[in-house]
């Protein structure tokens, strides 16, 4: 029997009709494609007008197939899926043809838009004539969840699934949880306390009995999907025995080893060989760094073990592997500073009293090297001038694009301190004040009015030398005052670089681990940028804070709550559809060859011995399609992407082609008239 | 890759230093430079500005007397290479001029497509093709406790060059690292030393110079290493002069990197052009090297 195939082409406003001849294409499917019942153009096709259209058509036409010329699958497949079965279709039966993205929008030519149209319409008509009936499977949502970085975003999506009764799992790779937060003494723009309203969170996390803290730990693997995932996480060596140590902190503190602590202190400050990065460090169990260790080097020492009241300290302790189980994954694996050394006109690393933002957050915290005290390198003199160089490696096209959105604030947070605590000069040398969030330009105002001096202009560069008498041992910051339209020179005591905030070294590697991506910088992508920033293109597998993208504390915390907010839901609901396009292996035909076991990236594939055959199993199957091309028999299918669609849809795409060539040369000439 | 070269105007006049010691370093390292038949003027600093269609036909035949059989354009001169470099880029973005050019390139019976030849300059090609190995392992006499600043000035460094840092470059500081020397990482290597800015105003020129020299001397170089002609002669002849405008007393011989690497290398001194400059160097270099030989054998 013949189908009756409905056809759908979208204007979606002008964003297809601008460039392809919508109704044109409609009319023509209606009137030269074999099987097709209905042709219809639409305004917006996903509107509840534009569904209803469809369900109406397929109940009166008793259409059997479904064609939809519209956006990505990505947005509304799901939609027109929906739309189908509310009528008594089987969703699968339904295509949805890109003539957006992969048409209108990327096309200039009118003519030459409207015609590829014309070639997805009619592949996506030849294509779904073979779309065979699915049914999508459930599997049920293990409850737990994986929170991956214990910065202040990760610690909240821990906090909001632990209090709701369900288990997370946080993964951690320093030895404390805490993230740059922790590094911080006040925060902008209400000045609070960065520890006081931090550590809270930390040690609740630390306490919880929904909570399992794997500090020192890294990522390993994941594998299954959406409901399901297993996870290998590598549990660093410590050295020290976990459930033993008391945190007295002993061993710290007669560790004769002493070291620059480059992470914490930024470098400005020194740790032990043993050590906890900061004193409100969660969990209280130091980790002994084994590159500075006197014992690793060798051979000597371990007075740490020695005085260790519960003989906690175990050289020999190797790195462990754990796996988890867990229905849902939230990566929170926040940002890292940019190396200033990058732009080495602004003298980072060469003049002494340069400082990276990171290291003057170390200087002014009272539990800092410092104890708080600003001063300079030599330890000693307080500075009579600071400048703050703005957009340090942000909104740079030799660096990075975008803008870093905290480092204005951050700036005027510095110069706050700064008066606060001293009789410093402090100048910001900015090239456009961005203080767009609540209560932030009230502070730009609140530091005007304290006496911050600004200057409109990008620093060209910061040098030691010096040109008049005035300018001798200083730092002098060259830079051209826009707003006066002057070259101009500031010799000040010491210079503050505000560096971008910029995606982990090891972004990419861990986003394919969970198989997610990464946009051009390094910054996860969101399934949408406006409607949906936290989930990702992968079920199960969410993003919250600065791995997304720069932002401020209160948008890291809302990404937080909302990612755990989604997870939350998913394991209410319990129970999660999986695709049911997946490959299948012909048993009988199957020669037991193995081939394919090996070959399949999600392991799906299993070797049953007594039969000596290869099968799948389902629910890990990905329907990637690798294993169906590489089996030598030709025995592996991949539903929805057999082989008799995909040759029907080429055969589609090249409809003009195959036409017997009298006709097809016809056809060319008319195509200018047809189109006008 | 071979490589063609293009000495410049200078070098065959002022600073025949510069060619006397690019000769015998490339001697010394086993290097073919084939100098172009009947090259003409750059047009130096002011031509572009005086006509561009002109100044770019005249440096544009240079480009096109490079024959087939080499496809690097060498040039010491830091203006002649900024003006081949810019020359080709020129030629490559905009037809209108190129149309123009290739008229009257044609009128001589050349040719020129842009993007042909490769134009780099003596320092890239030094540190890049030659690099750290080959170079290295000919330095007999290493600059071992000469304290040298670099001078890159501001032509070399423009963004279209391509191989260094152009807002704070680092390659001859490296370069020099490799002969032994201790290298001065002053600020101000980057900066103009003011061109011909003293034919125009002596005043705003001697103030450039002295900036240079007093960042050199603030960081106790003992020379100013240059890679232009202009750099060098700004520096050099008018040392005096600054030194009687300011009332300061600068004794700093500004020599070309080609010259050291030469000592370096143990090619002998006389071949290497030394003598010509106004603050003699021999004397420091010799007491330097022969002090610190002195200590060695003690
Ligand atoms: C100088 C400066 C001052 C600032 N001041 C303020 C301020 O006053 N107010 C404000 O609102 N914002 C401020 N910010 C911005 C603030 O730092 C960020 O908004 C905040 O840190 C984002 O938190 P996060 O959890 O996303 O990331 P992070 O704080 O970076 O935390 C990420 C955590 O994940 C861990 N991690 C990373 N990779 C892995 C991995 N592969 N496996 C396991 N764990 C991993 C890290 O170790 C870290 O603990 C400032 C920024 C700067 C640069
Ligand atoms: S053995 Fe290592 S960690 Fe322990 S006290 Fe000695 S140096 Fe410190
Ligand atoms: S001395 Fe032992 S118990 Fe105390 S902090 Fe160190 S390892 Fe833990
Ligand atoms: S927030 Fe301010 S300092 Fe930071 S990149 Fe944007 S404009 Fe520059
Ligand atoms: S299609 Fe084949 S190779 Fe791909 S996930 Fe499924 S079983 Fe594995």
């Amino acid at each position: 029997m013949a189908e009756k195939i409905g056809v759908y082409v979208c204007h979606c406003g002008s964003n297809i009709a601008g460039k392809v001849d919508v109704e044109e294409i409609a009319q023509w499917a209606g009137e030269n494609l074999d099987d097709v019942a209905v042709s219809r153009d639409y305004k917006f096709m996903c509107s509840s007008l534009g569904q209803q259209m469809i369900e109406d058509d397929i109940k009166k036409e008793k259409l059997t197939r479904v064609v939809v010329g519209a956006c990505s699958p990505h947005l509304h497949e799901k939609t027109f899926r929906r739309a189908c079965s509310n009528a008594g279709m089987n969703p699968y039966l339904m295509d949805l043809t890109n003539i957006r993205e992969h048409c209108s929008w990327v096309h200039k030519d009118r003519s030459l838009a409207t015609e590829k149209a014309r070639a997805l319409i009619s592949a996506a008509v030849q294509r779904v004539k073979h779309q065979e009936p699915l049914e999508p499977m459930y599997v049920d949502v293990n409850p737990a969840t994986l929170v991956i970085g214990g910065g202040i975003a990760g610690l909240q999506a821990t906090l909001e699934l632990a209090d709701a009764g369900y288990h997370v799992y946080l993964v951690e790779r320093l030895p404390s949880i805490g993230g740059h937060m922790a590094q911080f003494d006040k925060t902008f723009p209400t000045l609070d306390c960065s520890a006081c309203i931090l550590t809270p969170k930390m040690s609740e996390a630390g306490q919880h009995e929904n909570v399992t803290l794997l500090t020192y730990a890294e990522l390993e693997e994941v594998s299954g999907s959406v409901g399901s995932f297993k996870v290998k996480i590598r549990q660093k060596s410590r050295c020290v025995d976990y459930d033993a140590c008391t945190g007295c902190g002993i061993c710290v503190e007669k560790c004769p080893r002493k070291v620059l602590d480059t992470e914490f202190e930024a470098g400005m400050g020194n740790r032990k060989a043993i050590y906890m990065p900061f004193p409100q460090a969660v969990p209280r169990v130091p980790v002994i760094d084994q590159d500075s260790c006197i014992w690793f080097e060798r051979q000597k020492c371990r007075a740490c073990e020695k005085l260790c009241p519960t003989d906690a300290i175990k050289f020999d302790q190797e790195d462990e592997l754990i796996d988890i189980e867990v229905g849902n994954i939230i990566i929170a694996t926040g940002w890292k500073p940019f190396d200033s050394k990058k732009i080495p006109q602004y003298g980072y690393g060469r003049l002494a009293n340069v400082y990276t933002s990171m290291e003057f957050e170390r200087l002014c915290n009272a539990a800092g090297p410092t104890n708080g005290k600003i001063v300079m390198r030599d330890g000693k003199t307080v500075p009579k001038s600071i400048a703050i160089v703005h957009c340090v490696g942000s909104r740079d096209d030799r660096h990075n694009p975008y803008c870093s959105g905290i480092c204005c604030m951050a700036a005027l947070k510095f110069g706050h301190l700064v008066l606060e605590k001293t009789d410093a000069e402090v100048y910001s040398f900015y090239i456009d004040m961005r203080t767009n969030q609540k209560n932030y330009e009230e502070f730009y105002q609140r530091l005007l009015g304290e006496g911050m001096r600004f200057v409109r202009g990008k620093v060209s560069e910061v040098t030691d030398a010096a040109r008049m008498p005035t300018e001798q041992g200083k730092l002098i910051v060259q830079c051209e005052d826009t707003l006066i339209g002057r070259q101009q020179r500031y010799p000040v005591d010491m210079v503050i670089l505000m560096g971008a905030l910029e995606p982990q070294e090891d972004a990419r590697e861990l986003g394919l681990k969970c198989g997610i991506s990464c946009s051009m910088e390094g910054w996860y992508t969101e399934r949408h940028p406006k409607l949906d920033p936290v989930a990702t293109m992968t079920d199960g597998v969410f993003v919250a804070g600065t791995c997304q993208g720069p932002k401020d504390i209160p948008a890291s915390v809302a990404q937080g709550a909302a990612a755990a907010a989604r997870v939350a839901g998913m394991i209410t609901k319990g129970k999660v559809m999986i695709e049911p396009i997946v490959a299948s292996i012909n048993e009988q035909a199957c020669s037991g060859c193995k081939i394919c076991n090996n070959m399949c990236p999600y392991n799906a594939i299993e070797f049953i011995e007594e039969t000596e055959t290869s099968r799948v199993i389902t629910a890990l199957c990905k329907g990637c399609g690798t294993c169906v091309a590489a089996c030598p028999a030709g025995v592996i299918t991949g539903a929805h992407f057999n082989n008799k669609q995909i040759f029907a849809e080429i055969e589609g795409a090249l409809w003009d082609a195959l036409q017997p060539a009298a006709e097809s040369s016809s056809q060319a000439e008319t195509v200018p008239a047809s189109a006008s | 890759m071979k490589y063609a070269y293009y000495p410049g105007c200078s070098l065959e006049s002022g600073s025949a230093a510069y060619d006397k010691s690019v000769k015998a370093v490339i001697e010394q390292l086993g290097f073919g430079l084939d100098e172009l038949d009947d090259w003409n003027c750059c047009g130096a600093t002011e031509y572009f500005s005086q006509n561009e269609l002109v100044a770019t036909s005249v440096i544009a035949r240079n480009l096109a007397l490079v024959d087939d059989r080499h496809d690097q354009l060498v040039a010491p001169c830091a203006a002649c290479f900024l003006n081949l470099k810019k020359t080709d880029k020129l030629l490559a973005e905009q037809p209108k001029i190129r149309g123009k050019v290739d008229q009257a390139l044609a009128a001589g019976g050349l040719r020129y497509r842009p993007g042909r030849v490769q134009v780099r300059h003596l320092l890239d090609v030094l540190y890049t093709d030659i690099g750290e190995q080959a170079i290295k392992a000919k330095v007999v006499q290493p600059l071992t406790g000469l304290r040298v600043a670099p001078y890159y000035g501001c032509q070399i460094v423009r963004p279209l060059n391509g191989f260094d840092n152009p807002e704070y470059p680092m390659k001859l500081d490296e370069m020099f690292t490799w002969l032994g020397a201790e290298v001065v990482d002053y600020p101000v290597k980057a900066h103009c030393c003011g061109g011909h800015m003293t034919q125009i105003s002596e005043e705003n020129a001697f103030e450039l110079i002295r900036r240079l020299l007093q960042s050199a001397a603030d960081y106790r170089a003992d020379l100013i290493l240059c890679m232009c002609p202009m750099c060098q002669l700004n520096m050099d002849m008018y040392q005096g002069r600054v030194n009687n405008f300011f009332n300061t007393k600068f004794k700093l011989p500004i020599v070309y990197f080609t010259q050291m690497l030469g000592v370096a290398l143990g090619i002998d001194m006389k071949k290497l052009g030394f003598g010509k400059e106004l603050v003699a160097a021999e004397p420091v270099i010799r007491g330097k090297l022969e002090g610190q030989t002195a200590a060695a054998t003690k």
